[in-house]
């Protein structure tokens, strides 16, 4: 596997932004590898579709959007509608049913995982929605070692906040855990 | 130390005209900086550009001849790079109150430790004679073929609404009253302003029939009045004269000392 | 631990503001303007920390000025901006240059001309940087493609004002400037770092502050020391007093341009990436470098012999590298974000400007390597 790369869409508040600097980080520094991330700013950060593209990569990183992200992981269904088209073919789609109702066009597989339910129903906070998705996005791909997420929450998360983000990252871990998605060409 | 030892003599004849009031607030200024005993090295002159601006030429001190406007924007970073000199700039009506405007009023606003001088002589002199926001309506000027309509700055109001700590006012004609306003106004703690009337002979007295320079010094003496003075309660046209504003208060400089003592402990 | 401690995973703006500190930065003064902003953010806490100095003035002007001021008491001093913010800094960047003041800026480009797109890329300033201000003279502009050159880069530009006593500009974008990837902060001493030169004279003996020596550097005196002198923007003399004598101002006006144009070989920076047996050389800089390249390895793949030549420096022009680089190519594509700045100078520079084509986009977007491959396919006579 050479790079992968990685579309998070969503919307301004929902923390897909902080979700994709968190594994970016995880990649670069915990991780051994290279990574590059982008966003949508202006407007677009502040309510409507939110974008940010990830490259994870052995190699160095050039240009750094995604055309067609191997992994597009997506939490409402405008921001769906807006991106599942660009997922590569036979890529992942991975969304949350209490935001998004997929469509059967997408050559792809489309994973959906109830993140939102189970945050708030064993943690109680939105916040660490985020954390969950990339807890679920880990359990899934393997992309890194869970501990290399971690320890970027340990670095950047406010000491009384820590152990929650922990809890919403297992969550969401042991509920990716059961699936498996590894196609990474 | 005389006087003439804070002067770079090599650089005179000045540029001034004959009759001008800037060479008498000059004289001031350096009466002040003697008095309080400063140091050369110790003193930073910036200015803008204008007939008040070349005074920085003439002072043997380190001397920023900067742009238009500008003055106190540059002043501000000699000033918050090396706290401990004394920064002095002079400015005209343009410098201070027209294209430096906004830096006037911020300055003000931070209290930085900077002595401006204003040098109102209600004219641009340096671009021949137009019109500045310091010359009131009524005035004629080579722009202003059919007198002026716009209202003029009130220098002391101005600079005691933006927060300056020190201002004050005096005259040309005044010249030991400015020195002791002066000496005060450096050893200010604060943001000072210090506004001198100062007479243009050549562009605004000409034009404006005030007669000579002598003529429009007897104007300095006779339209103005002492702040508290019988005169000045008895005719409120006058112009008041004297100190306005003098409180302590938290300096620039030294309040980013504590950033960095807090940064630090960080 | 500390192996770790140094990789950082940061947006370029903030790799900038390292390479500044790595360069000895004392003094900061800005005003917020996207897409810069993280720049003045990141200096507002590291600045002090140092017992370095960050003050936000009331516009951009006022920035310039500031630092300019504050270059004259013996501090490295910048200052970070964009489009709009760099159009009100020209005069004051003027003045440094007559003045011959060290200072670094900043400018991140975005869209333009006016407001533009704040959000959104583009290399629209590279010949506002050139001649956003007044009057002859010579400058030096520099710019990078990725974070770890954006660091080496901002260590270089501090290196070039202290040796040349002149501001030089860092064009940066937004999308080198927003974008996040890894840097790795060098140990102290691994990249050299030219302090200001000043004068060794004693105090009694007259120092000129504008008469170069031999090897055309000035050496200064902080303000605040034994010397005191006269800096103006007027042209002056020796003395730095005003001077409109007309063999004073050809000499000022020679020395400005000359102290540049004459080193342009120490100046000019570039990569070549597969350059060696390049039949088509893309010309870049910036991020847009990052997808000529990207383009290159892909073709390089396909058996295709594509190079690319990357400026990281662009002012003074560094056309005798480009003429001698490209003198076998079947064509040069210049790949850039506006309408074709650095190819005129490039066309300029070359034996067959009319080899010379233009890969650009100006939307907003940064320039994908399938842009640039569309273009090159033409070029190449093998249709889109």
């Amino acid at each position: 596997m050479d790079a992968i790369r990685l579309v998070f869409s969503g919307s301004g508040g929902q923390g897909v932004i902080t979700a994709a600097i968190i594994l970016a980080e995880a990649a670069v520094i915990y991780s051994g590898k290279n990574a590059t991330q982008t966003q949508s700013y202006g407007a677009a950060a502040r309510g409507g579709v939110t974008r940010t593209d990830i490259i994870i990569s052995e190699g160095v990183i050039n240009y750094p959007g995604v055309i067609q992200p191997n992994v597009l992981m997506t939490l409402t269904q405008e921001a769906y509608n807006a991106t599942s088209s660009i997922v590569r073919p036979g890529g992942l789609v991975l969304t949350d049913p209490r935001f998004v109702e997929t469509a059967k066009k997408v050559d792809a597989k489309q994973l959906e995982l109830p993140m939102y339910e189970q945050v708030m129903t064993k943690i109680g906070k939105p916040i660490v929605y985020n954390i969950c998705c990339l807890g679920a996005l880990i359990g899934v791909t393997q992309i890194l070692e869970p501990e290399a997420v971690l320890d970027v929450l340990d670095e950047r998360i406010p000491k009384d906040f820590i152990n929650m983000n922990h809890r919403a990252f297992d969550l969401g871990l042991v509920l990716g855990s059961q699936y498996q998605y590894r196609r990474f060409t | 130390m005389a006087v003439k030892d804070y002067l770079r003599e090599r650089f005179f004849p000045h540029m001034w005209c004959p009759g001008c009031g800037h060479g008498t607030i000059l004289n001031s200024l350096l009466r002040a900086v003697e008095e309080l005993g400063l140091k050369k090295n110790d003193i930073v002159m910036t200015s803008g550009i204008g007939c008040s601006a070349r005074i920085s030429g003439y002072v043997d001190f380190h001397s920023l001849h900067t742009i238009h406007g500008r003055a106190l924007a540059f002043a501000t970073g000699v000033k918050l790079s090396r706290p401990n000199l004394n920064i002095l700039v002079p400015m005209g009506d343009g410098d201070a109150l027209a294209i430096g405007g906004n830096h006037f009023i911020h300055a003000a606003r931070r209290n930085i430790d900077i002595t401006a001088i204003v040098m109102n002589n209600r004219i641009y002199g340096m671009t021949g004679g137009q019109f500045s926001p310091l010359s009131g309506p009524g005035i004629k000027a080579t722009t202003a073929p059919y007198l002026t309509i716009d209202s003029p700055f009130d220098v002391v109001k101005l600079a005691t609404a933006a927060g300056a700590s020190f201002v004050a006012r005096s005259t040309a004609y005044h010249a030991r009253e400015s020195t002791e306003i002066l000496k005060k106004a450096i050893a200010h703690k604060g943001f000072s302003v210090v506004e001198i009337l100062s007479q243009c002979p050549t562009h605004y007295g000409r034009k404006n029939k005030e007669g000579d320079a002598v003529a429009m010094l007897e104007v300095q003496k006779n339209n103005t009045a002492k702040i508290g003075s019988k005169a000045l309660a008895e005719n409120p046209n006058l112009i008041p004269r004297g100190i306005f504003v003098q409180e302590e208060r938290p300096e620039y400089c030294s309040e980013y000392d504590k950033i960095i003592q807090h940064a630090q402990q960080r | 631990m500390t192996e770790t401690k140094k990789i950082r995973f940061v947006q370029g703006n903030e790799a900038c503001v390292e390479g500044a500190m790595y360069a000895g930065l004392d003094f900061f003064a800005g005003y917020p303007i996207t897409p810069s902003t993280e720049i003045a953010e990141h200096l507002s806490e590291r600045l002090p920390r140092n017992g370095g100095k960050f003050i936000q003035m009331e516009d951009e002007i006022a920035s310039m000025c500031a630092i300019v001021g504050a270059s004259l008491t013996g501090n490295k001093v910048m200052t970070a901006t964009s489009g709009p913010g760099f159009s009100l800094k020209q005069e004051a960047i003027g003045y440094a240059c007559m003045a011959e003041i060290p200072c670094v800026i900043a400018n991140v480009q975005r869209g333009g001309p006016s407001t533009g797109n704040p959000t959104h890329v583009s290399q629209g300033d590279i010949n506002q940087a050139r001649w956003g201000t007044h009057g002859d003279h010579s400058i030096i502009a520099l710019t990078a493609s990725n974070h770890q050159d954006i660091f080496e880069i901002t260590v270089d530009a501090f290196n070039l004002a202290e040796t040349y006593r002149t501001p030089v500009i860092l064009l940066l974008d937004e999308a080198v400037g927003h974008m996040r990837e890894k840097l790795v902060i060098p140990e102290k001493g691994e990249l050299p770092i030219v302090d200001r030169l000043r004068t060794s004279l004693g105090k009694d003996v007259d120092y000129h502050p504008y008469l170069p020596r031999e090897d055309g550097r000035l050496p200064m005196s902080d303000f605040g020391g034994e010397h005191r002198y006269n800096v103006t923007g007027l042209y002056h003399d020796m003395w730095g007093f005003p001077s409109n004598n007309p063999t004073v101002v050809n000499q000022l006006l020679r020395h400005i341009v000359d102290k540049i144009e004459n080193n342009i070989h120490s100046i000019t920076r570039y990569k070549e990436h597969y350059l060696e047996d390049a039949q088509y050389i893309l010309i870049s800089y910036g991020s847009s470098a990052r997808s000529a390249i990207q383009l290159a390895e892909d073709r390089r793949k396909k058996g295709e012999k594509i190079g690319v030549l990357e400026l990281q420096s662009i002012w003074p022009f560094p056309s005798e590298v480009i003429r001698e680089k490209c003198a076998r190519a079947r064509a040069v594509l210049v790949v850039e974000m506006n309408m074709g700045q650095v190819m005129a100078q490039v066309k300029a520079a070359v034996e067959k400007p009319k080899r010379v084509f233009l890969a650009n986009r100006f939307d907003g977007k940064l320039i994908t390597p399938h842009d640039i491959k569309s273009l090159l396919r033409m070029v190449q006579g093998r249709g889109v």
